[in-house]
């Protein structure tokens, strides 16, 4: 046989053998684990799809370096600051150009319904680099007509058909924040954990809008640097002449301080990881149930062997080997239907939900650790077998 | 029913296995062999060994100053009523206990005192054979078989498989190599244990009762055929007994009654044994 070239030196694989000489017992106990990875896939999913969803624009951002006021808590609060620093920023040898950027959340009009909500406007100068989406520049031309906007498709669809509308060839004209504006085209961005939807315009149309806005203050410059700069260095340049009225971030750094609120300042983090950890100790009960019911059913047989002479550390390989099989059988199943899950996720919610190296290694992980633990309990029950009562 | 016995040819299981010295004459009459191995140093020395259980008032002594000798080949049949001692002496000779007074040598090696992992090494010397046959429910009868012969170092897995299928073939049981033992019948259950025993080429066998569950007419053969391989291997066997049908297997008979162990006459008993 091909294994016996391979591995001449084994076993019986007694664990093996354990575990599939009791199809039932195997079967709950797969079922258990797989259960557990489930929930754990499906809450940590929850989780990192919500804080991903708090940054579907911001990963998109046409920057290098982002400049925010330091009062900006969150994409939902953004505070203005003077768009003068932006001007200033120009100075610096580094950097290549600069996007000024209105950014609030203006009441939108379902044209269908006419009832109203609330919808992120983001006004920059048309033709300016907003996002990276190749392509956008030259769609976002239309909007220098004034009262143009473009509606992100990808909004919940609270805000009316609009998507459906525009392909049809219909005209659509609603209001936002009370004054009229014509849908100029679609754009996909996707909604985001604190807006429902999107829309683009332009500065000006932004302006009218609002129009008790201070016209020389924006929420968010963005700055794109020459090739080759480094960011690190050209932001603590910048951030040395700037007046304390501003805060300079890198893209990464604006992407992660806006994730970080969504963690520390909201619950949705403690109650995911919660249920993940509940996830792990169902998971552990079931294996621990299973693995100390099979230690003690065999416990004469066990008791045989270390009569026969099997050291004991050996003997507690094969429960920690039973682990071990376990941990690896039930991940299988649990990954499988992770993925299946995410899709349902996907197109349910919109949430950006996938299965990610990282959140697939932590959950094995954490399968493992439940698994080879509860090996660890069990084998306790091992201790028991005296092999000098089995005469 | 049992399957029939190969009666004179004794099964030698060959193998590139590492084998004990087999003996010469393969003869029934236990008196030969044991002058044969008169002269060679006792697989077994126990003297003043003492056993109690219990603490302060509650201690109750089981074994009271045994002393037994066993040498090589030999087969030692010891008796008595339930109760006695008997076990308590088996487990003590078997290494599963600590001795706590008198003197055990296994093989030369001193048991009193000896740490829980020497008393285990020396365990893989010791073959075993329970009054249930105590196989593991979820191996097959080879695999079995194979949990003993594992035992063996520097033998490969086919090597190990393969002796152990020569051991199966050896107890009359080639053609039921992967049932598993809730297929089997009891004394084919038990031959698989005397296998699995044997496998681990050990120089002292321990069997305790090994044809209670037995009907007579098996129980005889399975305890020919463990006499028969046993002396095959050179091994030494200490078996507890009540049943009298089997007496006369032994080289040697000993009786234990209160915990102390006196020699008994091998034709009285047997006759005894016959006639009742």
């Amino acid at each position: 046989m091909f294994l016996d070239h391979l591995w001449p030196d084994r076993r019986i694989p007694l664990a093996w053998l354990l575990l599939t000489r009791q199809p039932g017992r195997l079967l709950v106990a797969l079922a258990g684990i797989s259960f557990a990875g489930i929930l754990m896939f499906l809450q940590l999913g929850f989780r990192d799809g919500l804080f991903d969803a708090s940054v579907t624009l911001h990963k998109r951002f046409a920057a290098d370096l982002v400049l925010v006021s330091p009062r900006t808590m969150s994409s939902i609060a953004m505070a203005s600051f003077p768009r003068r620093r932006l001007v200033q920023v120009m100075a610096d040898p580094d950097v290549a150009g600069t996007t000024p950027v209105h950014w609030n959340f203006l009441l939108w009009r379902n044209p269908q319904t006419r009832s109203t909500r609330s919808i992120l406007a983001v006004g920059f100068e048309p033709g300016d680099p907003l996002f990276t989406d190749p392509g956008l520049v030259e769609r976002t031309r239309v909007l220098s007509q004034r009262g143009r906007v473009l509606f992100d498709s990808l909004s919940r669809p609270e805000f009316g058909p609009i998507a459906t509308w525009y392909k049809q060839g219909r005209t659509i004209e609603t209001e936002v924040a009370g004054k009229r504006v014509r849908v100029a085209g679609l754009v996909e961005l996707g909604p985001s954990f604190g807006a429902d939807g999107n829309l683009l315009t332009s500065s000006e149309t932004f302006l009218q809008l609002m129009p008790g806005l201070p016209p020389g203050s924006i929420e968010l410059g963005l700055i794109r640097l020459m090739p080759g700069a480094d960011p690190a260095t050209v932001a603590a340049r910048l951030k040395s002449h700037l007046p304390e009225d501003v805060a300079i971030y890198s893209k990464q750094g604006f992407v992660e301080f806006e994730k970080n609120y969504w963690r520390s300042s909201t619950a949705i983090g403690f109650i995911f990881t919660l249920g993940a950890g509940m996830g792990f100790v169902v998971g552990s009960v079931i294996v621990y149930q299973i693995l100390h019911s099979d230690v003690s059913d065999h416990l004469p047989e066990y008791a045989t062997l270390m009569a026969m002479g099997y050291p004991l550390p050996q003997l507690l390989g094969v429960v920690a080997r039973e682990g071990l099989l376990l941990a690896l059988l039930g991940y299988l199943p649990a990954w499988l239907a992770g993925q299946g899950l995410y899709t349902v996720i996907r197109n349910g919610t919109k949430l950006p939900v996938a299965m990610d190296g990282a959140r697939s290694l932590l959950v094995f992980g954490m399968i493992l650790t439940m698994c080879l633990g509860s090996a660890l309990m069990a084998m306790r029950k091992l201790g028991d077998a005296d092999p000098a009562e089995i005469f | 029913m049992p399957i029939p016995l190969r009666s004179s040819e004794a099964p030698i299981p060959v193998s590139s296995a590492p084998q004990p010295p087999a003996s010469g004459s393969h003869s029934s009459n236990g008196i030969v062999s044991r002058q044969r191995n008169g002269s060679a140093p006792p697989s077994l020395v126990v003297q003043d060994l003492e056993h109690w259980f219990g603490s302060g008032a509650n201690r109750r002594q089981v074994l009271d100053r045994v002393s037994l000798t066993i040498r090589p080949g030999e087969v030692v049949l010891l008796t008595g009523p339930s109760g006695c001692g008997k076990t308590t002496l088996l487990t003590l000779v078997g290494a599963l206990r600590q001795v706590m007074a008198g003197s055990v040598q296994l093989f030369g090696q001193e048991l009193h005192g000896a740490a829980r992992t020497e008393r285990q090494l020396v365990r893989r010397q010791i073959g075993m054979i329970f009054q249930g046959h105590n196989l593991l429910r979820c191996l097959s009868a080879e695999q079995n078989v194979q949990m003993g012969a594992d035992l063996l170092p520097g033998l490969g897995y086919r090597a190990r498989r393969d002796l152990s299928r020569q051991w199966l073939r050896a107890v009359g049981l080639g053609d039921h190599l992967p049932k598993l033992p809730h297929d089997l019948s009891g004394g084919q259950k038990q031959r698989v244990a005397i296998a699995r025993a044997l496998a681990a080429q050990p120089r002292l066998l321990l069997a305790d009762e090994p044809t209670a569950a037995l009907d007579s007419r098996t129980g005889r053969e399975v305890v020919e055929l463990l006499r028969r391989l046993a002396r095959d291997q050179g091994c030494s066997v200490l078996m507890v007994t009540h049943d009298p049908r089997i007496l006369d297997v032994a080289d040697r008979l000993v009786e234990m009654e209160d915990g102390r162990l006196s020699e008994a006459s091998i034709s009285s008993r047997t006759l005894s044994g016959s006639v009742g």
